[in-house]
């Protein structure tokens, strides 16, 4: 008895086709995830609202970038863009208690029990002429000076790095460390 | 007759590629999972700015994109830095417009969750992207994402 071959579908046409719809996802299609700074902006107030008290001048850290991209913080010349993230976690933790940064509120927070958190307030002011480039460095080095800060204090608290915490971790480490940089309203220093 | 040709020289032996639609295929999936469609065609020339604390933009239907620069066809166009929404050339005052366009397009419950990924160029100067900030503040747009390349740390 002769065994009955089942005949085989031709096949070789199947690599064309999956070449082409290959080459076509290659041509349409970006590789690159976007990433970026992320940040959200304050709301509009309306007009017919009161203006809402002053913070005191301790609580704020004014950092202004002229139109020829020099950074002036706290009033003084910055030269060196990378004492910016010094400063910035000095001002935004206050180790020491100092008078002339900020002053802390008292708040529950969970895993830390009550906590002393600072009431500080990043500014950031531009001029319209500025550049792009130089902003995004400032904004960097503060998203820096916040990141490094959290890091730290999830490495003594959880003996982990922040990103490796789990949720509810990096909460409360983000309700002792909430990021707060206030985009002022723009000023036109020159025009 | 056919025992001689059988075992001349002229034939050469066939390479099997019976397995090859599976590898193309393999790697057809791959492409398909790792990336995403072209967004746009950009007409603006954006390099851009460098940063080393970026964070990925997650869920990319939840993201609009305001591209900020340099015309690509400086001749046509000039070099004065442009904004372009979706294919064309638009105004600040059209950003107001587009964030609505785009939010009627999500579904109901991902409209809060909205981002706009400001795409600019290095060069651009922080006016035209002062005017976009308070065009979104307007717009109710709040969240939004600087677009930077990821630098390497120093």
């Amino acid at each position: 008895m002769s065994k009955k071959e089942v005949p085989e579908a031709n096949a070789s046409s199947c690599a064309d086709i999956a070449f082409t719809l290959l080459i076509f996802f290659l041509v349409a299609t970006t590789m690159s995830t976007d990433t970026g700074l992320s940040r959200l902006l304050p709301p509009i107030v309306p007009e017919t609202e009161e203006t809402p008290p002053p913070v005191k001048e301790r609580n704020v850290f004014q950092v202004s970038i002229n139109y020829k991209n020099d950074l002036l913080v706290e009033g003084e010349w910055m030269t060196d863009i990378r004492q910016l993230r010094g400063r910035a976690k000095e001002f935004i933790a206050n180790p020491a208690d100092a008078d002339n940064l900020p002053e802390k509120q008292e708040t529950e927070v969970p895993f830390f029990g009550t906590y002393r958190v600072s009431k500080g307030v990043i500014s950031l002011q531009n001029d319209r002429g500025s550049e792009y480039q130089a902003y995004l460095t400032v904004q960097n080095e503060l998203q820096a000076a916040y990141n490094e800060l959290r890091d730290e204090l999830a490495k003594e608290k959880f003996k982990k790095p922040f990103e490796d915490c789990s949720s509810e971790e990096q909460d409360a480490i983000k309700k002792i460390y909430p990021q707060r940089i206030s985009e002022a309203e723009p000023k036109n220093y020159k025009k | 007759m056919a025992k001689f040709r059988k075992n001349g020289k002229g034939g050469q032996q066939k390479l099997n590629t019976s397995s090859l639609p599976d590898i193309v295929f393999t790697l057809l999936f791959f492409f398909m999972v790792a990336t995403s469609m072209k967004e746009v065609t950009l007409i603006v020339k954006i390099k851009s700015p460098e940063a080393t604390e970026v964070t990925k933009l997650e869920q990319k239907s939840l993201v609009s994109y305001i591209y900020v620069g340099q015309p690509s066809n400086t001749r046509k166009f000039g070099t004065e830095p442009r904004i372009q929404l979706n294919d064309s050339y638009q105004t600040v005052d059209d950003i107001q417009n587009y964030i609505l366009q785009e939010r009627e397009n999500m579904k109901e419950s991902d409209r809060p969750k909205m981002t706009v990924s400001i795409k600019a160029d290095a060069q651009v100067q922080m006016g035209t992207i002062t005017d976009i900030k308070q065009a979104l503040r307007k717009a109710q747009a709040l969240k939004i994402s600087y677009s930077a390349r990821k630098a390497i740390k120093k």
